[in-house]
């Protein structure tokens, strides 16, 4: 009986454990991926000004409310503008991020294509 | 006629890095953010005199002008612009919030025993997730709300610009 109940109370223990890692883990996925407005070049999670701090916690908050990931993100746009992603959001502002440098790889293997042709020749 | 077109482009390179870099050096790297929020956030908050949870929604939804100040005892700028708080209060159209923000509670009152009181209500945020609800990042800003609208915001300390502008308002 006695084993058991230890059995039991290391179950419980380890359960938690993980669901709290869990949670962490996300947590910190989230806070990477925040631009602390008030520090030059650094993410929520790196920094300790005031400002992160509270970023942290509120995420925190979030997620203990059962907001996922996007919804936290989308959150966070209305409060403070794309600007506070790292991860910025496609739209009309941002199509030109996200396609240039398609498009320059894509120009580099024309010029690429157009050489190796050459030289075959 | 190949070297003369190559050394043509890569004056209008040079050229064109130069006008960049240019005008990046003027441009302030002090970031505003474009916070979409028009409506006044909605929270529950200490008071700091009653000690007692008040619900944002009773103070700003009257048919009045308000000036949310978020402030606290630490930050300096915000004695700079207490002076222009207190003259503010005196104005009937308008009534001023104070969210003090991240702060010792017995400093905030030392703070506000010296230098007066223009605030008709004030909020504590201590956790700082007030000031996140209405988008703001630092100490101090100021809100001027109308019908539960924000209309203004200013980042940083209050000036006689701000004032201007204010009074203007709410006319």
């Amino acid at each position: 009986m006695k084993i058991l109940k230890i059995i039991f109370l290391f179950f419980i223990v380890f359960y938690f454990n993980s669901a709290n890692a869990l949670e962490d883990k996300l947590q910190n996925k989230i806070t990477k991926n925040l631009r602390c407005l008030v520090c030059q070049g650094q993410s929520v999670y790196d920094s300790d000004s005031a400002f992160a701090v509270s970023l942290k916690l509120l995420v925190k908050k979030k997620i203990d409310q059962g907001l996922s990931e996007k919804e936290i993100y989308d959150f966070l746009t209305i409060k403070y503008g794309d600007w506070i992603l790292y991860d910025p959001k496609f739209n009309k502002n941002t199509y030109l991020l996200w396609f240039l440098p398609l498009l320059i790889f894509l120009i580099g293997g024309a010029i690429v294509y157009k050489k190796l042709i050459k030289i075959k020749k | 006629m190949k070297k003369g077109l190559i050394s043509f482009l890569i004056i209008i390179l040079f050229i064109f890095t130069f006008i960049v870099f240019y005008k990046g050096l003027n441009k302030t790297s002090l970031y505003k953010p474009k916070s979409e929020i028009k409506n006044v956030p909605e929270f529950l908050g200490l008071s700091l005199f009653l000690k007692e949870e008040k619900d944002s929604k009773k103070i700003f939804n009257e048919n009045k002008y308000y000036l949310l100040n978020i402030w606290a005892s630490w930050c300096v700028p915000c004695r700079d612009e207490h002076p222009i708080l207190i003259s503010l209060s005196k104005d009937d159209n308008l009534d001023i919030i104070g969210l003090n923000y991240k702060d010792n509670l017995s400093n905030a009152k030392k703070f506000l025993d010296e230098l007066g009181n223009p605030y008709k209500e004030i909020f504590i945020d201590q956790e700082g997730i007030i000031a996140i609800e209405w988008g703001a990042f630092g100490v101090p800003e100021t809100f001027l709300t109308y019908n539960n609208k924000i209309i203004k915001k200013f980042i940083g300390p209050l000036n006689q610009n701000s004032v201007l502008e204010i009074k203007q308002a709410i006319k």
